[in-house]
């Protein structure tokens, strides 16, 4: 199997996602949507009255960015197990491509709709007047930082729906990732909490990735040290989830 | 050159305690069409499986093209086409989107993959299907893009699982058509259907499978003599005549089945017109006044009585 196959195949199948979406651009939008709307709805119904030094708003979007990272598991699972369901897999599976090339597409895809998602959000915190002021190098190096926390949790999504399979799973891990999501400190500073719930959030990988890109927008909440933490992080993860899923994909049928 | 195209020696599959697959054996020669008969639930989705590399089997031998479809998986794929009960096809994409893709994933570069796309669609009567998704189309237009799409490199097997169930008649016909124009062209087909007509009209070998076996294997001619021939169907109106009737029958009264409860009596027949005549002169003689009387050919149920060792077992499990 040469090296061009490998790449074609892998693009093939990333265009496939990718017409998937110019067939179904409402749900692409609601997809993209729905984190700014709750951007939003924290910034201005729910938000305020947080235990933070500075702005609240500064201190919330960096948190919603990495929020928005740990959520889009939801996605990819939701998208894996829809596939897995249909027939079209079966032909996949049943033709000479590349193996892993079924999960590249999706990567691809997912990945590529997470940095429209980071540029509206950052986009709608800018208008709600949240700043970056750590200069260009640090905003991309936390765009960045973003990045390889969806990585860590798209494979992890792939997994987990290659292992389940089945729609009551997807829903069961959407309802799991909310305490996942809010056990962090993407809306509150772990100060303001109990002592141990607080060493709970400071551990969640949410909590590291979102620390770190605070210090790098130079908002509240950041804190020197926290970047080797953010890059150490979805590493471990994906060094685990990654081959485990593509192993899972390849022992389909055994 | 090698003439045996799909070898399968004593293949076993196991799904928990259940035995899909009990030691099945299997030989396809070169540019043949081989049938796979058999109810629900024999094996002969599991033989497709194991046979197209979607499934492994626990035991055996399985050969396809001249590879093992386990150490020669990707060698396998090369080689065949597969069109499952399912449609394995793209739903949210068009007919000619999906057909480029999959001649992409076989590696005819975009080109070769596109012109290709062009020529099914023509040779299946889907072009100026345009944009429109393949979740939008008919049944029998799904099946035949997705029969179109097992074809994409001309593929030397051909597996079509039960490639007519759930078809209406025309769309039946379509498949049938389609699968015989294939042999002319060289592709040897394995396909598996739980009708006798379907295997009757398009396969050259027949293998009748039952609880992950072969229990039977040959030409449609050679199986239906070992079943015996048509049947004589015969209701009588008097349940207290029904024995008498049966010995009036033009069959050895040991071939005579005896249904009670429906007064029915059916015999195996060699000549139909002349079994008919007899049947009907016999009973007017004796006064016998019968409901109906009727020929048939023998019933996908009946060829599996004959030809399961233990077929009574089974009709009572059934029963039950």
């Amino acid at each position: 199997m040469s090296a061009a196959y490998v790449v074609s195949d892998c693009w093939t199948m990333t265009r496939r996602e990718l017409a998937h979406w110019a067939r179904q651009p409402v749900q692409v939008l609601v997809g993209l949507v729905f984190p700014v709307m709750m951007l939003l709805m924290f910034g201005h119904l729910v938000g305020g009255g947080r235990a933070v030094d500075g702005d609240y708003v500064d201190y919330l979007v960096p948190g919603m960015l990495a929020l928005t990272m740990v959520f889009g598991l939801e996605g990819t699972m939701t998208a894996v197990t829809q596939d897995l369901n249909k027939g079209v897999i079966d032909r996949f599976r049943a033709m000479p491509m590349t193996d892993g090339a079924v999960l590249v597409g999706r990567a691809a895809a997912d990945m590529l709709q997470s940095v429209v998602g980071l540029l509206l959000m950052t986009g709608v915190g800018y208008a709600i007047g949240w700043r970056a002021n750590g200069g260009p190098e640090a905003f991309l190096g936390a765009l960045g930082l973003l990045l390889l926390l969806r990585f860590a949790m798209l494979w992890i999504g792939i997994f987990l729906a290659l292992v389940a399979g089945r729609a009551e799973l997807v829903q069961a891990v959407q309802i799991l990732v909310w305490p996942f999501g809010f056990l962090s400190n993407a809306f509150a500073s772990p100060a303001s909490m109990p002592d141990w719930l607080g060493a709970v959030v400071e551990w969640n990988p949410l909590s590291a990735t979102a620390t770190a890109v605070r210090e790098l927008f130079g908002n509240p909440g950041g804190a020197p040290g926290h970047v080797t933490a953010a890059v150490v992080w979805p590493l471990v993860l994906l060094a685990v989830f990654f081959p485990l899923a593509v192993r899972t994909f390849g022992r389909l049928g055994r | 050159m090698d003439t045996e195209v799909i070898r399968v020696e004593g293949a076993r599959k196991r799904y928990g305690d259940k035995d899909a697959l009990d030691g099945l054996d299997l030989a396809v020669g070169r540019g043949t069409v081989h049938g796979l008969l058999g109810p629900n639930g024999a094996g002969k989705t599991t033989t497709v499986r194991i046979l197209a590399t979607l499934l492994r089997h626990d035991a055996g031998l399985v050969r396809v093209a001249g590879h093992d479809v386990r150490t020669g998986a990707r060698e396998v794929r090369r080689r065949i086409g597969l069109l499952g009960q399912h449609a394995a096809l793209d739903e949210e994409l068009g007919g000619r989107q999906n057909l480029e893709m999959f001649g992409r994933l076989h590696h005819l570069g975009a080109r070769r993959a596109g012109v290709r796309a062009d020529e099914l669609l023509e040779r299946f009567g889907l072009t100026g299907t345009g944009r429109k998704p393949v979740r939008r189309y008919s049944g029998g237009m799904r099946r035949r893009l997705d029969l179109a799409a097992s074809l994409i490199t001309e593929p030397e097997v051909l597996f079509l699982d039960e490639p007519t169930t759930g078809l209406d008649p025309r769309g039946r016909a379509e498949v049938w058509e389609s699968v015989r124009s294939l042999v002319g062209g060289g592709t040897t087909v394995l396909l598996t259907t739980q009708y006798l007509e379907e295997a009757d009209q398009l396969a050259d070998r027949i293998s009748v499978v039952d609880r992950g076996r072969v229990v039977a294997d040959g030409t449609a001619d050679e199986l239906k003599a070992r079943v015996g021939a048509d049947r004589i169907d015969v209701v009588v109106r008097d349940a207290r005549r029904l024995d008498e009737a049966a010995g009036l029958l033009p069959a050895a009264r040991a071939e005579v089945s005896v249904d009670a409860d429906r007064r029915l009596l059916s015999a195996p027949v060699t000549d139909r017109m002349a079994s008919l005549a007899a049947t009907v002169g016999a009973l007017g003689s004796a006064g016998i006044d019968a409901e109906d009387i009727a020929l048939r050919r023998p019933t996908l149920d009946e060829v599996f009585l004959h030809l399961t060792a233990d077929g009574t077992a089974r009709e009572k499990e059934v029963a039950a």
